[in-house]
């Protein structure tokens, strides 16, 4: 048993550990930070694969990104003390029998297939030779989907400012006394 | 570094954060807690995704690609989805999907 293996079930163990955290805790903030929990041992383990540059953006996008979000929703939509509503006892077991289901048969497919891994030398994917593939456009150039995910952020992120905008008409419309021009004009 | 750890184990690891990740979807009533069930179940898949490029493919980068691309996804999918809550909770005072049965006021 050496150092690897200890760090490996570490990471596994707090994996599976906080997952089931995430979708049992009552709680809503808890269970958000059991998320980053997990995200945080899954860039421990890429950085055990020695992927550091993914292992680097599931830090900053998932673990700092998209959690802040979460939590930023979480306290604009609910109270802090407030408690999940959560599904009757009967559609929990009976959910939680067919994921058993699931998770077993998918296991026992796959550990009866031998996958034998390969010896061919490693590439090391170090920013230089990431930064080369994705602006690249051969056989093993990115270039078109990184295009395609920009455009598709780009996209995102003006759809999400466009919902999440108040609207003013609204604001403004029926019967009720008008609100102060100068008011509506900064909200 | 991870010439002892066999690749099933990342898989059993990978498999179980995948249906715990629809466990809670099919549990949860709330939408932002079906929100973080999504993303237990994209990084399974980008667990998967690297594990296999890195056993399987080591000469090559597709896998690592493919989940850095599905990382980007998961974080466009992440705002427009809590764009559409915040203006749910706006019009509804709710975010409970057994509250929601109509598409508008």
């Amino acid at each position: 048993m050496t150092l690897n293996d200890i760090m490996f079930y570490l990471f596994a163990g707090s994996i599976l550990t906080f997952s089931v955290l995430t979708v049992t805790s009552r709680r809503i903030l808890r269970s958000a930070v059991y998320l980053l929990f997990v995200l945080v041992s899954t860039a421990g383990i890429y950085f055990m694969l020695n992927y550091n540059f993914l292992a680097a953006v599931q830090l900053t996008v998932y673990a700092g990104g998209i959690i802040v979000l979460i939590i930023f929703s979480i306290l604009l939509t609910s109270h802090v003390s407030e408690k999940a509503v959560v599904a009757p006892v009967r559609q929990q077991i009976f959910s939680a029998l067919a994921t058993a289901a699931g998770a077993a048969l998918t296991i026992l497919t796959f550990l009866q297939y031998a996958f034998t891994p390969s010896a061919s030398p490693a590439v090391e994917a170090n920013v230089h030779n990431v930064g080369l593939a994705l602006v690249s456009y051969g056989r093993d150039g990115f270039a078109l989907p990184f295009e395609v995910i920009s455009i598709l952020l780009l996209a995102a992120m003006v759809g999400a400012i466009v919902l999440a905008k108040k609207e003013k008409h609204l604001a403004t419309a029926g019967n009720q006394p008008k609100i102060n021009p100068d008011n509506s004009s900064k909200s | 570094m991870i010439d002892n750890i066999p690749l099933n184990s990342f898989l059993v690891i990978s498999t179980l954060m995948f249906f715990i990740g629809i466990y809670g979807f099919l549990t949860r009533r709330n939408l932002i807690t079906m929100l973080m069930s999504i993303e237990l179940i994209l990084n399974s898949v980008n667990i998967n995704f690297v594990v296999f490029n890195k056993f399987l493919y080591p000469n090559l980068l597709h896998g690592h690609f493919f989940s850095l691309i599905v990382i980007a996804v998961a974080a466009s999918e992440a705002a427009v989805a809590i764009a559409i809550i915040i203006n749910i909770y706006r019009n509804f005072k709710s975010i409970d999907v057994e509250n929601l049965d109509q598409m508008k006021l």
